[in-house]
C-alpha cells in the first residue's frame, strides 16, 4: 500500500470544529480520484498525506511509513524523495526558467536524482512528452500560460520517478479540452515512470480517468 | 548541496528582483563608501600631519597657545597673534645648547599661497617625513633680495619656471586688492615636492620682505615714501621682527631645558613648544570629532541597512507562493530562511565591494583637489586592517539584519498551513 489512513482527522489550531476523512487504501501504481465540493477538505487531506501538515487524529502510511512517527524534517525528506506535487495554480519558482523548475526535485534529493539521471535530459523530455514546445523551456514563470505553467510543474512532479503524485486541482484553470489532453498526459507518464497519482478535483467528469475514487462531503465534520 | 542550491536560488532570486534592490544597494553603496571614506581620511590626514614636520625639536613664537603656533607655522593654517622680535632670535642663536634655528616672517601671500620670509637655513635644516630633506628640483636657492622659491605645488598648479616674475600680495588670502607690484620677484629655483605644506609655500629672503614694506603704514604704501628696488638693495634690511623660528637642539635631553628657559625668556613673552605634543595635543581635540563623524557614518550604514530589510520584508509578502512550492518538493525552513539570510549577506557584500572601487575611484578623482586647496596629501594605499575589519563588519551586519526577514520566512515555512498559496 502506497497511502493507509485510518480514522484520519485534522483540527485546524485553536479550532473545535474537526475534519474526518474516510479511511484509504491505495495500492502503489494505483491512481485515486478524490472529488468533494469546496471546503470539503481535500487540500486538507493533500497537505496530510504529503506530511506539511501533521494529522491531529488517526493513523497515517505513505510509502509504508508512519508519518506521525517522522520528525519535521524527515517528512520533509520523504517529501522531497518520494512524492510529486502539483498545485491548483502558482506552482513555479518564479525567477527561474521552466527548465530549472522541472528539474527543482532532483536539486532537493538525491534519490530523484539519481532516477532521473541526467535531470536536464529528463526535464526536457517529460516536457516535449507534456506538449511543450522546446522555446518555452528557458522561458521564466511569468512568461508561460497558465496551461504550460501546469504542465511544468507536471514535469516537476515526475521527473525523478517519485512513486506517488499528489495534484490539487490542477486542470481548475483550464478549458476543457486542455484538461482532458493535461489529465490524459499525466496518468499516460505516471504510467511511465509507476507513480501513483492522488488527483483532487471538484469536476466529476474527471472522474472517469480514475481507478479508485473517493467522495469527500461537506458533513465530513464529526461530532467533537 | 543544499547550500549550493540555496546560494544558486538566492542569486537568481537577487536578479529577478533586480530592479527594486538597485536602488536599496545602491543607498547601502554610498553609506560604506562614506564609512570607508571617513576612517581611510581620518588615517591618512593623521599621516599627512605627522609627516610635515620632523626634525624640529622646538616652534618658538610669541606668547600663545601650542596649537595656534603649530597650525600657524608649520601648516600655514591661521595666523600669529604678535611677532616675535628680531632682538630675542639673536639672543637664543647665542645660546649654545641650541644646534639651528631657522626663522619664519609670515604675512603676505602669492595667488592663495603664503609667502614664507626665511633664509638658507630653512633649506638646510627643515626636514619632513622621515627625516628627509629638502631639496631643489631646478635653480637655487635665493641668494638676491628679490629672489623667490616657490614650493613644489605652487610651481605647478601656477606653471611658473625659474626666471619667471612675480608679484607678491600684501596680507594672505585668494584674492588681496594691495600687491607689491613695485618690487616683482625672481624665481630663482623650484622646490621638489614633499606633500607637505612646505609645497605650498613662497620662500623669499627676510631681507626682501623688509625691503618692500620700506614707506608701508597701515597696511598700504604711504605714496612718495616707498623705495625702488634698487635703492632697497642698498639699504639696511634687518628686520625688526619674525613670526616664529623653528629650532634644533643639540642634545635632545636638552630640549625640555631649553623649552622652560625660552618660556620664562625675560626680554619678551615667548612660547617654546614640541610639535610631537602639539600634534597630539591636535588629535586629542580632533579625535572627539572624528570619533563623532564616524558615529554618524556607522549610523547611516545602519539606515541603509534598516532600508534594505524594509525591502526584503516588503518583498518577502510577494514570495508566500514561491515558498509553498519549494517546500512542496520538500525544501526544509531551514533551507527557507537560509534563501533570506544568503541574500540579505549577498547584497550588503555586493554593496562592500561596490563601495571600495567607489572609494578608490573617488579618491584618484578627489586626491589632487585636496592637494591643491586644502594641502592634504592623500596616498592610493591598500586598505589598513582597521579599515578592512571596518568593511568586513559590513556583510556581518548585513548577516544580522537578514536574520528578521529568514527568521520571518522559516517560520511561514513551518506554519501549519502549508499547503499552497492560498
Amino acid at each position: 500500500m502506497i497511502i493507509k489512513t485510518t480514522n484520519l482527522g485534522w483540527q485546524w489550531p485553536g479550532q473545535s470544529a474537526q475534519l474526518r476523512f474516510p479511511d484509504i487504501s491505495l495500492p502503489a501504481g494505483e491512481h485515486l480520484f478524490i472529488h468533494g465540493p469546496s471546503g470539503s477538505g481535500k487540500t486538507t487531506l493533500l497537505s496530510l498525506l504529503s506530511g506539511l501538515n501533521r494529522a491531529t487524529l488517526g493513523s497515517i502510511r505513505v510509502h509504508g511509513q508512519d508519518l506521525a512517527r517522522l520528525s519535521g524534517g524527515g517528512r520533509d525528506r520523504l517529501r522531497a524523495d518520494r512524492t510529486g506535487v502539483i498545485f491548483q495554480q502558482f506552482n513555479l519558482v518564479p525567477y527561474l526558467s521552466a527548465l530549472d523548475n522541472a528539474t527543482l526535485p532532483c536539486r532537493l534529493s538525491g534519490r530523484r536524482r539519481q532516477q532521473a539521471g541526467d535531470p536536464a535530459v529528463a526535464a526536457r523530455q517529460l516536457m516535449t512528452a507534456l506538449g511543450l514546445p522546446g522555446e518555452t523551456f528557458n522561458r521564466k514563470a511569468p512568461e508561460l500560460s497558465t496551461g504550460q505553467q501546469q504542465r511544468v510543474a507536471a514535469a516537476r512532479a515526475l521527473i525523478g520517478a517519485p512513486p506517488l503524485i499528489l495534484a490539487d486541482e490542477p486542470t481548475s484553470a483550464l478549458d476543457v479540452v486542455n484538461r482532458d489532453r493535461f489529465v490524459a498526459l499525466l496518468l499516460e507518464q505516471a504510467a511511465g515512470t509507476g507513480s501513483s497519482v492522488v488527483f483532487v478535483s471538484h469536476d466529476p467528469a474527471l472522474a472517469s480517468h480514475f481507478g479508485n475514487h473517493l467522495e469527500l462531503l461537506t458533513d465530513t465534520e464529526a461530532n467533537p | 548541496m543544499k547550500l549550493s542550491l540555496a546560494l544558486s536560488l538566492a542569486m537568481a532570486s537577487l536578479w529577478h528582483r533586480r530592479r527594486i534592490l538597485l536602488l536599496v544597494t545602491l543607498t547601502l553603496t554610498l553609506s560604506v563608501s562614506l564609512l570607508l571614506g571617513v576612517q581611510y581620511l581620518r588615517t591618512e590626514v593623521r599621516q599627512s600631519f605627522n609627516s610635515a614636520v620632523s626634525g624640529t625639536d622646538l616652534i618658538i613664537g610669541a606668547r600663545s597657545g601650542e596649537l595656534n603656533l603649530l597650525l600657524y607655522s608649520v601648516f600655514h593654517i591661521g595666523h600669529a597673534t604678535n611677532n616675535l622680535g628680531w632682538n630675542s632670535f639673536q639672543e637664543l642663536q647665542k645660546d649654545g645648547r641650541i644646534d639651528w634655528l631657522i626663522p619664519l616672517s609670515l604675512g603676505d601671500s602669492y595667488r592663495g599661497h603664503r609667502v614664507v620670509g626665511t633664509d638658507s637655513r630653512f633649506l638646510e635644516h627643515y626636514q619632513y617625513g622621515d627625516d628627509q630633506p629638502l631639496q631643489l628640483a631646478k635653480g637655487r636657492w635665493f641668494s638676491d633680495v628679490f629672489d623667490v622659491v616657490l614650493g613644489a605645488q605652487v610651481a605647478r598648479t601656477l606653471g611658473h619656471r625659474t626666471g619667471d616674475e612675480i608679484v607678491l600680495s600684501h596680507g594672505g588670502g585668494r584674492t588681496s586688492f594691495v600687491k607689491h607690484d613695485q618690487h616683482p620677484f625672481r624665481v630663482s629655483g623650484i622646490l621638489a615636492a614633499t606633500g607637505t605644506p612646505v609645497d605650498r609655500g613662497v620662500y623669499v629672503s627676510l631681507e626682501g620682505l623688509e625691503a618692500i614694506h620700506i614707506g608701508w603704514e597701515a597696511g598700504v604704501p604711504a605714496p612718495g615714501r616707498t623705495l625702488s628696488a634698487d635703492a632697497a638693495r642698498n639699504r639696511e634690511l634687518t628686520p625688526d621682527t619674525i613670526t616664529a623660528a623653528l629650532t634644533g637642539i643639540k642634545r635632545q635631553i636638552l630640549t625640555f631645558q631649553v623649552q622652560r628657559d625660552i618660556n620664562q625668556y625675560g626680554g619678551e613673552p615667548l612660547s617654546a613648544i614640541l610639535p610631537g605634543v602639539a600634534l597630539a595635543q591636535l588629535w586629542q581635540v580632533l579625535e572627539q570629532f572624528e570619533l563623532l563623524l564616524l558615529g554618524i557614518t556607522t549610523f547611516v550604514v545602519v539606515i541603509s541597512l534598516a532600508g534594505l530589510v524594509t525591502v526584503l520584508l516588503t518583498l518577502q509578502t510577494h514570495r508566500h507562493q514561491e515558498i509553498a512550492v519549494l517546500r512542496a518538493n520538500g525544501a526544509s525552513p531551514s533551507l527557507i530562511g537560509s534563501l533570506y539570510l544568503l541574500e540579505c549577506t549577498g547584497l550588503a557584500v555586493t554593496a562592500t565591494v561596490l563601495a571600495t572601487g567607489l572609494w578608490y575611484l573617488l579618491l584618484l578623482a578627489v586626491a589632487p583637489w585636496l592637494l591643491d586647496v586644502w594641502g592634504i596629501a592623500i596616498n592610493l594605499r591598500r586598505l589598513t586592517v582597521a579599515e578592512g575589519l571596518l568593511l568586513a563588519s559590513v556583510p556581518l551586519a548585513g548577516l544580522a539584519v537578514g536574520a528578521i526577514p529568514a527568521f520571518k520566512a522559516w517560520q511561514l515555512g513551518n506554519r501549519a498551513s502549508g499547503w499552497g498559496a492560498q
